[in-house]
Parts: structure tokens; sequence; C-alpha cells
């Protein structure tokens, strides 16, 4: 792939943590590869949208804040996700909202006020060399991203694009942007893989009871504390694991897995997190607090095939360009 | 878990479905298939066998699979397909015959190990709680045929068994921060190389030069599940001719 060293957008600041995502990496499972991806996959596709015709182009997943880029190409960029004040040339601007950027411009995102993911997307995405088929970044494996080796974003890297013609600027209207403010989330389990070695008691308990985020939540999963709910087995033969397994160690403490999981585990499990309800769990901060709900696999299975019909029916609405 | 299935294919029972088999919701776009309690030669070329068979039958319908010890976990796109016809898809597989003489699965792979005190820091005691000498540890790690049960933990990383019980030694109290790439390991009765420096618990007998994850080749490990691999000594000087770093 030739990248033009010119067009695109210089690092001035990282910020907390900061990486480079595309949908994710599939197939790669039988060599132990994760999937990677934006945790808030919602949101992402929502900042790709805003830029173009495009739901699955690399773009910026910032955790927290604190991002500064100056741009050298003229392009149009929104950022969607966790409430982080934008500024453009220190003029505050709207989130959920595409915005032209000029030669120069200095793009800085503030800190989180709610939630806690952010999403920088550009038209025709970040140009990014892939790896086993997908620029994603996933640290622990060492893989993705700018450099390839998995290394967040750093002072000093150059990110390319393409250039780009101005577009029609758009936003999300207010009534289909998700609030973070409360904190907490509720979160849709389809029940499976060791659902059985866990009595009925517990998993009333499971599901009538409010778990907390702890400290130790990140890519690879959110360790939530809260009443325990004990499977009658300590361990299983190590299998697979999916988006949004629940792993149940003996300590009865649930731990939900997401995209930078590990592939195999020997822990039991109790269902998995609808894909759709991960990116409200990916936005909550230590402390924040969740509730389960049981759902069938079908109900499972027509959520998804609705929210598909919502996001594709879903209209930007058109910002007048001389408000 | 593993309750005895009656499955029924358009109406018919099946009886080719042995009674071992059990496929368990993962998640929404997610079906597990168990093959029986404990990993063994044979359920190993039957996953790796379903595997195949699958990747096949549903193509651009499945999004990953995650072949294990002892189950297959299958992952489809929900927007394309769904758990109904991709049930249908394992019970056929399942059903088609499978030809459970290990030797005929899966590629016989042979990797070059050197064992020494100076690659294996772990070899002396491991020698010693065995009561056996350094040269008979070293000569029944490479008697067996192991099989490649599964990869998973780091890329690249391929879980071998079954070790000889004579050598088998429980992991570490304290993992070491730092296992070197290369390093050929032990943990009861399952054997490893290290594909990449990481930390790890795993007891260290040797290193092996071959690269178990190279992302710039094409496959980039030399085994996949199912496989066979055996162990084969050199000495130092073929070791570092090798490209092998100490």
């Amino acid at each position: 792939m030739s990248i033009d060293r010119n067009s695109g957008f210089k690092v001035i600041q990282p910020g907390i943590f900061s990486l480079i995502e595309d949908a994710g990496r599939f197939g790669q499972h039988g060599i132990g590869l994760t999937s990677g991806g934006p945790l808030d996959r919602d949101a992402f596709r929502w900042a790709n949208r805003l830029c173009g015709d495009q739901q699955t182009a690399a773009a910026i997943e910032i955790t927290v804040g604190g991002l500064v880029l100056e741009s050298q190409i003229n392009t149009t960029i929104a950022v969607t996700g966790a409430t982080i004040p934008l500024s453009i040339n220190k003029q505050p601007r709207e989130l959920w909202q595409s915005h032209q950027v000029k030669v120069g411009d200095r793009i800085e995102l503030g800190f989180a006020t709610s939630g806690s993911r952010g999403y920088l997307a550009v038209a025709g995405g970040f140009t990014i060399e892939p790896i086993f088929n997908s620029a994603a970044t996933v640290p622990r494996e060492a893989l993705g991203g700018l450099h390839r080796d998995g290394s967040p974003l750093q002072a000093g890297d150059f990110i390319p694009c393409p250039d780009s013609l101005p577009g029609s600027q758009l936003r999300v209207s207010d009534s289909h942007r998700p609030d973070y403010s409360s904190n907490s989330a509720l979160l849709r389990v389809v029940l499976g893989y060791q659902q059985q070695a866990f009595s009925t008691i517990h998993k009333q308990r499971f599901f009538s009871s409010e778990y907390r985020v702890t400290e130790s939540s990140d890519r690879m999963g959110f360790r939530l504390k809260g009443p325990a709910t004990k499977p009658t087995v300590d361990g299983i033969l190590s299998e697979g694991i999916c988006l949004g397994a629940i792993q149940v160690p003996a300590d009865g403490q649930p731990i939900v897995l997401l995209n930078d999981r590990q592939t195999i585990g020997g822990y039991p499990k109790l269902g998995s997190v609808l894909s759709l309800d991960i990116g409200k769990l990916a936005q909550l901060l230590p402390g924040g607090t969740v509730r389960f709900e049981a759902i069938s696999i079908e109900q499972a299975h027509n959520l998804l095939l609705l929210d598909q019909q919502r996001f594709a029916n879903t209209l930007l609405e058109q910002i007048d360009l001389y408000e | 878990m593993h309750n005895k299935i009656h499955s029924q294919i358009n109406g018919q029972i099946n009886s080719k479905i042995h009674s071992q088999h059990n496929i368990s919701i993962a998640g929404e776009n997610s079906l597990i298939v168990y093959f029986g309690e404990a990993p063994s030669e044979s359920i190993a070329s039957e996953v790796a066998a379903t595997a195949a068979q699958l990747r096949a039958a549903l193509g651009a319908l499945l999004i990953d699979l995650v072949p294990s010890y002892a189950s297959l976990l299958v992952i489809y796109d929900p927007f394309n397909t769904d758990h109904h016809a991709v049930r249908a898809a394992i019970r056929r597989a399942l059903a088609s015959p499978v030809d459970t003489d290990s030797s005929q699965v899966g590629a016989l792979v042979t990797l070059p190990v050197y064992y020494s005190t100076e690659s294996g820091p772990d070899l002396q005691l491991l020698a010693d709680n065995a009561g056996l000498s350094i040269e008979e540890v070293i000569s029944i790690h490479q008697q067996s045929e192991y099989r490649v049960y599964a990869i998973g933990f780091a890329p690249g990383f391929a879980y071998l068994g079954e070790l000889d019980p004579r050598i088998a030694a429980p992991r570490l109290a304290t993992p070491r921060q730092k296992v070197p790439r290369g390093a050929v390991a032990i943990a009861d009765r399952q054997t490893a190389v290290y594909p990449a420096e990481s930390p790890g618990g795993w007891n260290l007998i040797g290193l092996c030069p071959e690269l178990m994850f190279d992302p710039s080749v094409e496959p980039s490990m030399p085994v996949q599940v199912g496989d066979r691999v055996r162990f084969k000594a050199i000495d130092r000087e073929s070791f570092l001719d090798m490209g092998g770093l100490l």
C-alpha cells in the first residue's frame, strides 16, 4: 500500500490511551488471535457514517480523552461516543456531528464528562496497512494499529488518510444519541455454555442483583463485583470464548469478556451479553453499575436484525452551512 | 451438560450421531459443540475434521471457529443465517464419517530443540523431582508424538499433549516475568513452545529455533489444531546455525 506521507494527521498528544480500530480481525481465532475492534460499535459506526458512506473504516478509539491532532489535510471529521469536549482551533465544536478541517487546524479533545470511549473518524478512513486483514490494534498481542505492532498512538505519529472534497455537514439527531450520564447499564444475556453448572438460586441472584464495574476492567474484559454467583464446577476443559461471554471463576464474581479477550479459557461461563449492549458496558467508568436480563436466542436474533434496520433507516440531519 | 442427544434431521433419527456430541448455545451468534468430557487422540481428530467440514459447508456464513481440546466454537453471521441452520450444518458434519485412525489426520511436524541447562533453566530441577537424569528427561520428551489440542493464550501458542506422566510437572509457584521466545516448556501433562517473549509459569527445558508465529509469512504458524508434533534434539551449534539466540 502506498501512503502519502503528507496527507493525514499529526499526533501532538496521544491522550490517555488512543487506538486505531476498524471493525475487527475475524477468521484468525485458529492461530489464537482475538477479534479486537471498537468496544462501542454503535458509536464507532455513527462516527464513520458522519464522514461518508463508511461503517467499518479505521478510526481512533479514544479512552477518556486527551488526544490532540494537527491536520495536514482538508477533510471531514466527526467525534462520537463519550461526552468529551471537542475543539478545533480552540473553538468548541459539537460531538455527533461532521466538521470540516483544513491544513494546520488543531483538533483537541478534553476529558470525558460522561462515558469513557470516544471515536474520531475521518472521511475515507485512516489509511492503515492491515495485518491479518485488519487495522485493529491489540496491545496484548503486539499486533495491528499504525505501526502494526499493537502500540497505541504516540506523540509524533503521523496517521495518513486520503484527501477528500468537503462533504455535506451532517449530525445525528438528538433522539438517536445515547446518554451515558447515569453510569449504569442493563445488559441482556443469552444463557448458554455451562449455564447448567449454576443453580437456579444462583441464576436468580445473578439476574436480580446489581453489579459494580471494578478498576480491573479493560479491553480484555470487565470485572464486576456483587453478590457471588457460584458455579458447581471450578474449572472446565479450555474452550472457545465468544464476545460478551460471562466467565465466573470460583470466587463467583463475573467477568464479561470483551473485544481483546483470550480466545480460549477454562472458567465456567453462564452465557453471553448481547453485542448491542457491549458498548453500553464499555462506556461505564469504574464504580458504574450493571444489571442483567435473560433473553432467548430468538429474541437476540430479532434484536440484532432490528438494530441493523434501525441504523440503516435512521437519516442524518443536514446542517445549514451558513448558520 | 453432556446428555445423550437424539438428533432428528428432516424427521429421521440419524443413527450416526454419536451420543457424546452435544451442541449448546454460546452466545447470540455462536454455538459450541462438545465432543466428550476429556481430551483424546480420537476426539482431537474429530474436532479438526468437523472444523474443516464446517469451513467448507458454511463458507462466508462462518465468522470464526475456535477448535479446542474437546469442543468447537462456531461463530456465524447472524445477518445471513441463524442458529437453526447452523445447528443443522453441524449435525450434518458430525454425521459424516471421520477417519479416527489418528495417524491419518493432521500433518506431522518435527520441531528441533536445543535441550540443555543453558537453554532450559528448569531442566535440572524437573529431572531431580522426577527421579530421572537430564538425559532421560530429554529422551522421554522426544519419544512421544504429540497432538496440537488447542491454540490460544497468545498468538501461536499451541498446547501439545499428552506428555509422558514420568516427566509431567506442575506450573511454577511463581511465574517468570520473562520467558524467551522459542522456550520449550512443560506444565502438567502438556508441552508447548512459547511463540514470543512473554510472562509464563511453565517449566523450561530447552529452546526451539523455529518461529512458532510469524505474521510476515503464510501460514503464520507451522502447526494447526489437530496436527501432530515430534521434537528432535539438536546441539548448541546447530541451534545457533538455525538462527537460535541464547
